[in-house]
């Protein structure tokens, strides 16, 4: 067969789904600084996950080279990513399901709408997942008239809240206990209205609540951590029982998965399921790990589809530095250690991708000119990288990201002005004579234009020396 | 030794007081220190904000100016950060395979100065004298780019007279990030506020750090606040001795607060 080269792959589609934020990262960042108590929401809660994560990880003698054989293993996939595929597409299918490839979340929301009408459901219940969060699966399904029902309590809380998630792996992390029982109170039928903010007292009546979601509904929908290839086998892992629920009790089992989630063999999830509970949730061993293999007569749900969810990812495949982040399991190590994730939340970001992984991923998905502001939400503080469990160089594919993104032309001409005098040390040392004027501007450096002003506003210039160092030294 | 001293352009225009502090104490460690005078500025701003093209020029010109050295050593992790993970990356970006080997090369013997000082000349005491009570701050670049570890803590013990307290939170970001502290004034400022809360609960008088940036940073912000603790780069504290204090004199000066009706 000839293959025709069409050009770049696309991009995730505008109008569907949530990759792309309304507003740039600083503005967003700069309301949510503002609001002290998701401030201290944040700093308890990923200060308590960072610390656990960080104990747990302290205790495995060969987490360098788990770390290192996980990376290996997912640049091994990015490698063959499409046999891999076909592989999977192939096991999947003689073990009873059936593979259906989405190109975008248009064609995946409408892949699941068919399905779940053709089960001829009107409800169906979540496993929480990141991929049908990012193509906005609920708002479709609402949009055919299905109600989804999100069981994981974290998702659970934000559904009810009417909310959007702010993490990876805790949701509703924005929330305290007292914000979640007024949403309980306000938005979960028939709540005991005595309910305390207890977390049991919490945990119990969500439980009620979903326990008559799983028994009376037919159809699920997850995700996926991981798809093995070779076996065809997919695996969930969750904390709370409630995927398990979901993927075990109804008739119809419907799976969205990003293309990335494969690996090559079983054997494989000897390294990622030691790497991802330690370094998520700081725990030695994931409390569920649920796995099947297509259909088993008289076990669990008797119809089992895939859906291959591509959404901008053959894109990011196609950028040899970018493509890193297209290792990345989704455990949210990045999110706690990240200064400005603790300071800002996830709101900021705009997409369901947030912290330092949502900034290299995101503006990849998307193309960078959608999501340009950004690869900038970072200090390059280098904290992700050291956190990340599958060692993704996230400040580098920031710093690769950040000469793709349109530069403001008044910035470009600066740099280019600075670039061409600092090749020019005449130029440059009569610069640092001239830098000596900015004593005008005083230490509180009234009336500098921004992006400076954004400096004085709460730092005081340095005052010039009397003379530069190559001053000093051609006197000395 | 025959040292290249890598003075960075921060340092050269704003923070020279460091940059003549690591002359000093290489020079009373009895070591040749040459400067050489086409150096201007490595890059770091130009790669970190999104302009490789631009950034070339620099690494080609840094290549060019410090490729005759056999030790090129600088005041500051972030520049040697950049030189050693950033300028062979600029160059191969480009296409220039030449440049980006010798890049490489010149990237081997850059050190910042406490790894220059603890792996080459393995010396701990430098004989350095400093009354104050200190706390350090290991900036990023130094912590996470080059491992810099525990060297600076190392010399900053050996040295007489001073008093060093730990840090609270020390490896968090101060904020800076060069135009990050720009182009997210607001969440800088809030990294700030908390890196500064931690250096005020030390109760020391001097907070210091190999990275000439970071203390303009924080020491703008504590100055903001006429918090009355000092940023004084590591430099500055190894080369003061009882016989030369002129660093200290130097730093006592600069910390004099601005007067006039600032407010």
């Amino acid at each position: 067969m000839t293959r025709s080269f069409l050009g770049m792959p696309a991009t995730a589609p505008p109008g569907v789904g949530h990759l792309r934020g309304a507003e740039p990262f600083p503005a967003a960042a700069r309301r949510a600084l503002s609001d002290a108590q998701l401030r201290r929401n944040l700093g308890h809660a990923t200060t308590t996950i960072r610390t656990k994560s960080a104990a747990v990880v302290g205790e495995v003698p060969d987490w360098p080279q788990l770390r290192a054989a996980g990376r290996a293993i997912k640049s091994d996939t990015m490698a063959r990513l499409p046999e891999l595929l076909e592989q999977l597409e192939a096991a999947v299918t003689a073990a009873g399901g059936t593979v259906h490839w989405a190109a975008d979340a248009v064609e995946a929301n409408r892949i699941v709408t068919d399905l779940v009408r053709e089960a001829g459901a009107d409800r169906v219940m979540k496993v929480k997942s990141m991929a049908t969060q990012e193509i906005g699966l609920n708002e479709a399904l609402e949009a055919a008239g299905i109600e989804p029902v999100e069981t994981d309590l974290a998702e659970l809380i934000v559904q009810l809240g009417d909310d959007r998630p702010s993490h990876i792996l805790v949701p509703a992390i924005h929330r305290n206990r007292a914000e979640i029982r007024e949403i309980f109170l306000r938005a979960m039928p028939g709540v005991d209205p005595a309910l305390t903010d207890e977390p049991a007292a919490l945990a119990a009546a969500a439980r009620r609540h979903l326990r008559e979601t799983f028994l009376s509904t037919r159809v699920a929908v997850s995700g996926a951590n991981f798809a093995v290839a070779e076996s065809g086998t997919l695996a969930v892992v969750e904390s709370e029982g409630n995927g398990r629920m979901c993927l075990t009790l109804p008739e119809t089992l419907i799976t969205v998965m990003g293309i990335e989630k494969v690996i090559p063999t079983w054997r494989d999830l000897e390294v990622f399921l030691q790497l991802l509970p330690r370094a998520s949730t700081g725990e030695r061993m994931n409390p569920y790990t649920s796995m099947w293999t297509g259909v088993t007569p008289g076990d669990g749900p008797q119809a089992f589809h895939l859906v291959l969810l591509d959404n901008g990812r053959s894109a990011v495949l196609a950028d040899p530095v970018g493509r890193e982040a297209l290792h990345c399991i989704r455990c949210s190590a990045c999110l706690n250690v990240c200064p400005v994730y603790e300071r800002t939340g996830g709101h900021a970001y705009g997409s369901v991708y947030p912290g330092p992984i949502g900034a290299v991923l995101s503006p990849q998905l998307t193309g960078v000119a959608d999501n340009a502001s950004l690869p900038f939400a970072s200090s390059l503080c280098g904290a992700c990288y050291d956190a990340c469990p599958v060692m993704i160089d996230i400040p580098s594919i920031l710093v690769h990201l950040r000469s793709q993104a349109p530069h403001p032309r008044a910035e470009a001409a600066a740099m280019a002005a600075a670039a061409y005098t600092m090749d020019h040390p005449a130029l440059y040392a009569a610069a640092q004579r001239a830098a000596k004027l900015s004593r005008l501007a005083g230490p509180r450096g009234r009336g500098l234009p921004p992006p400076l002003s954004g400096w004085a506003a709460s730092r005081d210039l340095p005052q010039p020396p009397p003379r530069s160092f190559r001053q000093w030294w051609a006197e000395r | 030794m025959r040292v290249a001293l890598f003075v960075t352009c921060l340092a050269d225009t704003l923070f020279p007081q460091a940059a003549m502090a690591t002359v000093r104490l290489l020079e009373r460690l009895g070591h040749q220190v040459v400067f050489p005078e086409d150096q201007t500025c490595c890059g770091q701003m130009h790669i970190n904000t999104g302009y490789p093209d631009d950034a070339l020029r620099l690494v080609r010109r840094h290549v060019r100016v410090f490729g005759r050295y056999d030790v090129v050593v600088a005041p500051s992790g972030s520049c040697v950060g950049s030189v050693r993970h950033q300028h062979a990356m600029v160059a191969r970006r480009a296409g220039d395979e030449r440049l980006a080997s010798r890049a490489d090369e010149i990237a081997g013997r850059t050190y910042e100065l406490s790894e220059f000082l603890v792996d080459v000349l393995g010396v701990t005491d430098v004989g350095a004298y400093y009354p104050h009570r200190v706390t350090y701050h290991p900036t990023c670049h130094s912590l996470r780019m080059l491992r810099v570890g525990d060297r600076p803590l190392r010399l900053l013990r050996e040295v007489r007279g001073l008093e060093l307290v730990e840090l609270p939170q020390a490896e968090q970001c101060c904020g800076f990030g060069g135009t990050f502290a720009l182009k997210n004034a607001d969440t800088s400022t809030a990294m700030l506020a908390d890196k500064m809360r931690n250096v005020l609960a030390t109760r020391a008088d001097v907070c210091t750090a190999g990275d000439a940036s970071c203390l303009m940073h924080i020491g703008g912000g504590l100055s903001r606040l006429r918090a009355g603790v000092r940023t004084v780069h590591l430099a500055e504290i190894l080369a003061n001795t009882e016989a030369d204090p002129a660093g200290e004199r130097h730093a006592a000066a600069r910390a004099t607060p601005p007067t006039g009706g600032a407010r």
